[in-house]
C-alpha cells in the first residue's frame, strides 16, 4: 500500500507547463529524491506536496486521503528549506519549539522534545544560540531538528545541503541518512546533485523539463539509464552511434571496429551508452588515440579521440602501467555493460 | 654597519606610518571643511546668540546672560508649546507606524508591475512641495467650504463642519500624510532582509496567518519600524511648513515659535534659545531610543 501518492499531477503557470503528468507512489519510510537540473520542476512538485502551490491537475494523496484539500498548516509535513528559513529573532531552542507550540504540546513535554531533537542533530548545548551566531552547518541542523520535532508524516528537503561546503556536505549526507533510517520518516529530497541523490536515496526520480525521465533505484538509473538525458545527467557517460545488422543471424552490433553479437530487440541505427569506468584497453575493439591523461589520485582519466568520436575512459590506479598521451589504443567493453537506445528517439 | 642597515627600514616604516595616519584626514578634509563651515559654525553661533540680551529699542546686545533660558524655563507658555510639539510628533509617529508598516508589508507581497506602481504612489508625496500638499489638505477640510465638510454636511452626517484648520488633529493628519513615505521605505528596507521562505516555514509548522504576522514577521521588521519612527518623530517635531499652514499663529509649535521670534518679534536671542532647546531635546530622544533599539536587537541583527 502506497503511503504518499502523486497521481498525474501537473502545474501550469499561465501558458507554461512547469510540471506535467507526474505520477509517483512512495512507500512508508522510503527515501526518494527528485533529481534534475534547475527549472526541471522538482521544487514546484515539492511545493505542491507541501501545499504552497496548488496543482493545476491531478491528485496528491497521503494514506489514501486527498492532501490538496488540507490547509498547508494542517498537513503536518516537515520541511527543510534551501535557505533554512530559520526565525532569526528566536534562539535555536525557540525555533525548534515553534512547531510544538502551534500544536499546543504541554510545556514540559515540549522542552523535553526540543532537547532530544537538538541532541539528535548533534547540537546539545546550543539551545540559547541565535541563528546568526551559528555556522551554516549548525543552522542546517537546527532547521532539520525543527522539521523533525513535530514528527512529520513526510519530511520534505528542498536542496538542504547546497549551501554547505563539500566536506561538510558529505558529513551531513551520512548523518541525514542515519537520522532518516533511525526515525523511519518518509522523506523526499529535491536536489540537482547526482552524488547526493545516489548516496542518500532508496529511489531516484530523474526529472527534465517538467517530466519524469526515469524512476528507479540509484543503481538502476546509473547502470540502465532510460534515456540519453538520464545517462548524461547521472555521472559521466559516453554515447556513440552504432548499427545493428539483422541480416545475419543472430544479428551483429557494430560501432567502428568494435562489434559484438546484438541483443534481441532493436534494429538499425542505435545509440550505445557506456560508462567510462567500464571501458578497458585491449588488443581488439574501437580504434582510438589518447589525447590527454589526467591523474586524479585513485584513478586515471583518459580523454581519447576514437573513430566514433570523443570517448572518456576511467581506469583505477591499481599500480598497472597505463598508456601515455598520444599512444594508440583499442577500446573494448563487455556487451552487458552498455545500454542501447534506438537512435533518434531520445534527444 | 649592521645598525645602519637595521634602522633604515625602521625609519622608512615610521614615515610610512605617519603618512598613513595623515591620509584619512587629508581625504576627508573637503567634506569636513564643508561640514564645519555650514553646520558647526552657524550652530555654535546660534548657541551663543541664545545667551545674548535683546530689548525692544536696544536690539541685540552681545552679552552673556541666562535671561532667555530663564524665560523658557519659567513661562508655562513655552512648556505648553514644547509639549504640543512632541505630542503631535508622537501621534504622527504612531499613525505612520500603524498604517505604514502594513502598507510596506502588502507592497512587498505585490507582484512586479503593481509593486513599482504603488511604490511610486507612496513616494509621490515626496515629489510635491510640502506647501502644495498641505494646502491641498486645507482645501479638502478647511472651514465651511472644504470639500469633505460640504459633502458630509450635505449627507446630513454632521451638522457643522469638522474642525481641521488650527487644530492639533488637522496637524497630525497632514503630518502623517507627509511623513508616510519615510516609514514605508524604512519598513520596506527591513522586509528586504526577511527570508522569503520564512512564512512558508512557519506555515508548514502549523502557524495561522495571524500568528505568522505577529510572531514571525513583526519581530523581524521591528527594527525597521523603530528606525522609521525615529526619522518620522524628529522630522515631525522640527517640521515647519505643515504646522505653519494648518496651525498658523493660533496653534504654534516649537519650529513656528522660533520662526516668529526671529522674523516677527525680532527677538533673535529668544528664538535661538527655542531652536537650540528643540535641537537638544531631539538629539537626546533620538540618541536615547537608538541606544535602546540597538541593545534590544543586538543579539539578533548583527
Amino acid at each position: 500500500m502506497s503511503f504518499l501518492e502523486l497521481d498525474r499531477v501537473a502545474k501550469q503557470f499561465g501558458p507554461q507547463t512547469v510540471v506535467d503528468d507526474f505520477s509517483l507512489t512512495v512507500g512508508k519510510g522510503e527515501f526518494v529524491s527528485f533529481l534534475g537540473p534547475s527549472g526541471c520542476g522538482k521544487t514546484t512538485t515539492l511545493q505542491m506536496i507541501a501545499g504552497f502551490l496548488d496543482p493545476s491537475r491531478g491528485a496528491i494523496r497521503l494514506e489514501g486521503r486527498d492532501l490538496t484539500a488540507v490547509q498547508p498548516a494542517k498537513r503536518g509535513l516537515g520541511i527543510v528549506f534551501q535557505s533554512y528559513a530559520l526565525f532569526p529573532h528566536m534562539t535555536a531552542a525557540e525555533n525548534v519549539a515553534f512547531g510544538l507550540e502551534m500544536r499546543r504540546v504541554p510545556r514540559a513535554e515540549c522542552r523535553e522534545r526540543v532537547r532530544a531533537a537538538l541532541a539528535m542533530v548533534g547540537l546539545a548545548g546550543y539551545e540559547e544560540r541565535y541563528p546568526r551566531r551559528m555556522s551554516g552547518g549548525q543552522q542546517q541542523r537546527v532547521a532539520l531538528a525543527r522539521a523533525l520535532v513535530i514528527r512529520p508524516s513526510v519530511l520534505l528537503l528542498d536542496e538542504p545541503l547546497s549551501n554547505l561546503d563539500a566536506k561538510l556536505r558529505e558529513d551531513m549526507q551520512i548523518e541525514l541518512r542515519q537520522i532518516q533510517r533511525n526515525l523511519g520518516t518518509t522523506t523526499i529530497l529535491v536536489t540537482h546533485d547526482q552524488n547526493e541523490a545516489m548516496s542518500l536515496s532508496d529511489r531516484i526520480v530523474v526529472m527534465n523539463q517538467g517530466r519524469i525521465e526515469q524512476i528507479g533505484t540509484p543503481q538502476e538509473t546509473y547502470e540502465r539509464p532510460a534515456s540519453a538525458f538520464v545517462s548524461q545527467f547521472l555521472g559521466k557517460t559516453n554515447d556513440f552511434a552504432a548499427t545493428i545488422d539483422r541480416s545475419v543471424t543472430p544479428g551483429r552490433l557494430t560501432a567502428g571496429s568494435w562489434s559484438a553479437p546484438a541483443p534481441a530487440g532493436l534494429a538499425g541505427p542505435v545509440t550505445v551508452s557506456i560508462r567510462p569506468e567500464r571501458i578497458g584497453f585491449g588488443d581488439a575493439g574501437l580504434v582510438a588515440k589518447i589525447v590527454t591523461r589526467i591523474f586524479q589520485g585513485n584513478h586515471w582519466l583518459f580523454q581519447c579521440e576514437s573513430e566514433c568520436g570523443a570517448v572518456i575512459v576511467i581506469r583505477q590506479n591499481d599500480g598497472q602501467p597505463q598508456p601515455a598521451e598520444g599512444e594508440a589504443v583499442r577500446l573494448a567493453w563487455r556487451p552487458e555493460d552498455m545500454s542501447l537506445r534506438s537512435a533518434g528517439v531520445a534527444a | 654597519m649592521s645598525a645602519a642597515v637595521d634602522t633604515a627600514p625602521v625609519n622608512a616604516a615610521a614615515t610610512a606610518d605617519a603618512r598613513d595616519r595623515r591620509a584619512p584626514w587629508a581625504l576627508t578634509a573637503p567634506a569636513l571643511m564643508l561640514f564645519v563651515g555650514v553646520l558647526v559654525i552657524p550652530l555654535a553661533m546660534t548657541v551663543m546668540l541664545s545667551f545674548h540680551d535683546w530689548g525692544q529699542y536696544k536690539g541685540i546686545e552681545p552679552v552673556f546672560i541666562l535671561k532667555n533660558w530663564r524665560e523658557i524655563a519659567t513661562d508655562p507658555y513655552y512648556a505648553e508649546m514644547f509639549w504640543r510639539t512632541f505630542r503631535i510628533a508622537l501621534l504622527t509617529t504612531l499613525i505612520t507606524a500603524m498604517f505604514g508598516a502594513p502598507e510596506a508589508y502588502i507592497l512587498n507581497r505585490m507582484s512586479g508591475r503593481w509593486k513599482s506602481f504603488f511604490l511610486l504612489v507612496i513616494l509621490g508625496p515626496l515629489l510635491i512641495s510640502v506647501v502644495a500638499r498641505t494646502l491641498g489638505w486645507a482645501l479638502l477640510f478647511g472651514g465651511n467650504n472644504g470639500l469633505i465638510n460640504k459633502f458630509l454636511m450635505s449627507l446630513g452626517l454632521i451638522g457643522s463642519p469638522l474642525p481641521f484648520m488650527f487644530t492639533e488633529t488637522g496637524m497630525v493628519i497632514a503630518l502623517a500624510h507627509v511623513m508616510m513615505p519615510f516609514m514605508v521605505l524604512s519598513v520596506w528596507a527591513a522586509l528586504q532582509r526577511v527570508d522569503p521562505q520564512i512564512e512558508n516555514a512557519a506555515l508548514s509548522l502549523g502557524a495561522g496567518s495571524f500568528t505568522i504576522i505577529r510572531r514571525i514577521v513583526l519581530p523581524q521588521i521591528m527594527p525597521g519600524v523603530l528606525s522609521g519612527a525615529i526619522i518620522v518623530f524628529s522630522l515631525s517635531a522640527s517640521a515647519f511648513a505643515t504646522p505653519a499652514i494648518i496651525g498658523g499663529r493660533r496653534l504654534k509649535v516649537a519650529a513656528t515659535l522660533a520662526y516668529d521670534e526671529f522674523l516677527n518679534t525680532l527677538n533673535w536671542p529668544l528664538g535661538a534659545a527655542v531652536a537650540v532647546l528643540l535641537l537638544l531635546a531631539l538629539v537626546m530622544i533620538v540618541v536615547g531610543s537608538n541606544a535602546l533599539i540597538e541593545r534590544r536587537y543586538a543579539e539578533v541583527f548583527r
